[in-house]
């Protein structure tokens, strides 16, 4: 077999239980994100676009819907017939097998899926960040100042570096050290969660790992500043378009709220840089007589007879005459009946919203409301309370 | 049902809309916001699961193709393929008849397994079930069931259809050909259900006897020699043959019964994926009672509209009455009215167009 350039390895393994309700039945990476997607689908096209053929999504926590929905690879151009999308759940050796014990770990379970494919470089990406990169460019610095590693970084506003790993640089963007979550810290360069490694390199260090016992198995917290206690030359490099940790209901939240801004920060119809999702057959959305519909993405399959404010419609979501919904994320498959108001919420797929239901917080907070509930006007008053 | 297969029959086609069927066929078409004719028969046949379909095509099909691909959105890309489009193998002459076609191709007839083959035209809007159709092909023990719909269109004086008369036990007695349609009439839809061994006995002793055409040849000939039962289709089809009646069953899609039904109560419509970002509206966008895919940016106005995949209505446009197809660019302060733009067009800043009594079509890729 011929070898690889690179092979990207996708961590779709996490639970994602900050993302409360929305992840009782499926992972993190297969949360609905802007009306027609998953999570997922935003590095999974970024691999697309920057021509990696070769992807390894490693999956622990309910990979059901996400092995349906991955299927052959399809939409992202990763049926091929040498590579494509492989999915990598935990799996029994002949020396027995375990869980992933952390996202090193679950890289290192996988040797053997990496060597087969024998690759110069392996990049490892998370299934949980909005952005569109194309990984060449990294790849290019990479070689170009022969690191070892190479970590993505993005600019954040100083007050929130204590919430990111911090990668602390020298004047040429080597990083000298990594401080995670730092209380006091010295750089606001934090790590995006995607690193590109050289594999002979990582292969090394991943070995190493496994064998210390006192280790978390972990990228950020044991390789990394291991590599860097060895001196070895690991490189920073700077990102400066959109990129969102969607980890908890907040910035779920922020991340649709910033999909409807304008002029846009991060646009979805970009002809040159186009978002690929699975299950994409809808009719047209109906926009009736009496309907409103500004400042809001509504996709294929909707019928709109009511008012709808800055708000992300997913697909087959219905609202009916004399409702309103303002600043909220409706997940696919939502009914929302007559005479609603939903107001700053995140209502999760196939929910029902009965006739006259009112779903706002008095705080002006966030309301989020699970997958298939079923919500009368009564129930929602207990929700507010 | 995978003892079914199926044919798409374009040999019959006609350019009947105008500059919409210029320089594609009929069946591709664009219809009802981001679908073409055709996906509405294929869609059907994918309901009976059929396990081939042919596609016998007379001119201008490379959209088409480009639109069918391997069959993949139909799950027809199977191993043992699934769709098959099988153009005239005589380029150079004019095509005697639909038979002649066929029996070129006879041999895609003859490997199938299947043992029932189903003839459709490629431009009905319809949900047909033929699961239905077949069932009651079967208890009747027909050789040949032919499908008519009862006619519910404008009365027209052209000789557009072929009308059938019945018996009292729903046998096909007669079958007049090229008549103007009155409303009641059995407008008969050419298409039919016919078993596999039967059809290919009878396409080789048509061409024996040099007869071309498979509705009069095959079946007006056989009426008083094989069981030829007729299937009373009672379900919507708009009857469309030019641009006013394209544009007007168009329209009947901005009825949500009428969305709700052929979209949401049965089986699904596919149509070719792209991979569109959902619609956008601004905080000027005024829609209402309109149709609108995905890839669009509406920052004007729509009203009783379709609009297609990936078009733009800019600030300050007004789209009234109008079927805007893929791509097209309304620009700031233009104002269109009972307007069919084909594909790509672009209607310039401040440009007044409107339509009174008929529709407009406005050719593809022009700059208005």
């Amino acid at each position: 077999m011929k070898s690889k350039k690179w092979v990207a390895m996708l961590l779709a393994g996490g639970q994602g239980s900050r993302l409360r309700e929305l992840t009782s039945d499926l992972a993190k990476p297969a949360v609905p994100f802007g009306g027609k997607y998953r999570i997922i689908d935003f590095t999974l096209s970024n691999c697309t676009h920057s021509g990696i053929d070769t992807v390894g999504v490693l999956t622990q926590y309910r990979p059901h819907i996400l092995n349906s929905y991955i299927g052959n690879g399809r939409p992202w151009d990763l049926d091929r017939n040498n590579g494509g999308v492989s999915m990598l759940p935990p799996y029994q050796g002949k020396d027995g097998g375990e869980w992933y014990k952390g996202t090193a770990n679950a890289v290192y379970q996988n040797f053997h899926f990496i060597d087969h494919n024998d690759p110069e470089f392996v990049l490892v990406i998370s299934g949980d960040h909005i952005y569109k990169m194309d990984y060449n460019k990294m790849l290019e610095d990479h070689i170009e100042k022969g690191a070892h590693a190479t970590i993505a970084v993005i600019e954040v506003p100083w007050e929130e570096a204590n919430r990111f790993g911090i990668m602390n640089t020298n004047e040429t963007d080597q990083i000298i050290e990594f401080d995670e979550k730092p209380k006091h810290p010295k750089s606001n360069l934090a790590s995006m969660g995607v690193y590109l490694f050289n594999w002979k390199h990582l292969k090394k260090y991943l070995t190493e790992d496994e064998q210390d016992s006192s280790s978390s198995n972990d990228f950020g917290k044991d390789i990394i500043p291991k590599m860097l206690d060895d001196g070895a030359n690991l490189q920073a490099y700077r990102f400066t378009d959109y990129w969102k940790d969607v980890g908890t209901i907040e910035s779920l939240w922020e991340a649709h709220m910033d999909l409807l801004q304008e002029p846009s920060v991060f646009e979805l119809g970009d002809p040159n840089w186009q978002i690929y999702a699975g299950n994409a057959n809808h009719p047209p959305q109906y926009i009736s007589k009496e309907a409103h519909v500004t400042q809001s993405l509504v996709n294929e399959g909707c019928l709109v007879f009511g008012k709808v404010e800055h708000s992300v419609l997913s697909y087959n979501v219905q609202v009916g005459s004399g409702s309103t919904i303002k600043d909220s994320v409706i997940m696919p498959n939502v009914k929302i009946g007559n005479n609603v108001i939903i107001e700053k919420a995140i209502i999760g797929s196939g929910t029902i919203i009965e006739d006259g239901a009112v779903i706002r917080d008095s705080e002006q907070g966030l309301t989020l409301i699970g997958e298939n509930q079923l919500i009368s006007s009564e129930s929602a008053l207990q929700q507010s309370l | 049902m995978r003892n079914v297969l199926g044919v798409i029959n374009l040999v019959n086609e006609r350019p009947i809309l105008k500059e919409l069927t210029h320089h594609r066929c009929l069946a591709s078409v664009p219809f009802g916001g981001r679908y073409r004719m055709i996906d509405f028969t294929m869609s059907n046949f994918m309901n009976v699961s059929v396990s081939k379909v042919a596609i016998f095509t007379k001119d201008k099909y490379r959209s088409l193709m480009d639109h069918l691909g391997s069959g993949k959105e139909w799950d027809l890309d199977h191993r043992s393929q699934g769709l098959f489009i099988l153009p005239s193998i005589h380029p150079d002459e004019k095509i005697k008849g639909d038979i002649q076609q066929f029996y070129d191709h006879l041999e895609f007839f003859q490997r199938a397994t299947a043992d029932t083959v189903i003839i459709a035209p490629g431009h009905h809007i319809c949900k047909i079930d033929f699961n239905e159709v077949i069932k009651e092909h079967n208890s009747n023990g027909a050789d040949i069931t032919v499908l008519y719909k009862d006619y519910d269109g404008k009365p027209v004086n052209r000789p557009l259809y072929h009308q059938c008369s019945l018996d009292s036990n729903g046998a096909v007695q007669d079958i007049n050909l090229y008549t103007s349609p009155a409303k009641g009439d059995h407008i008969c839809l050419e298409t039919y259900v016919i078993k596999k061994q039967l059809l290919i006995d009878l396409i080789k002793n048509c061409i024996e006897y040099e007869e071309y055409d498979f509705l009069k040849d095959v079946v007006k000939a056989h009426l008083k020699n094989l069981n030829v039962q007729g299937y009373h289709f009672t379900g919507h089809m708009p009857f469309i043959h030019s641009l006013e009646t394209y544009h007007a069953s168009s329209m009947e899609f901005l009825n949500p019964e009428i969305l709700r039904s052929y979209f949401y109560d049965s089986w699904e419509v596919f149509t070719k994926i792209k991979h569109e970002a959902p619609a956008e509206y601004t905080i000027s966008s005024k829609v209402s009672n309109s149709l609108i895919a995905n890839g669009c940016i509406i920052e004007g106005t729509v009203e009783n509209s379709i609009i297609f995949r990936g078009v733009k209505v800019r600030k300050g446009a007004v789209v009234k009455n109008s079927i805007i197809m893929q791509k097209g660019d309304i620009e700031e302060g233009a104002h269109i009215e009972n307007i069919i733009t084909d594909k790509q067009v672009i209607i310039t800043k401040d440009q007044i167009i409107t339509a009174r009594k008929k529709p407009t079509v406005i050719k593809k890729e022009e700059v208005v």
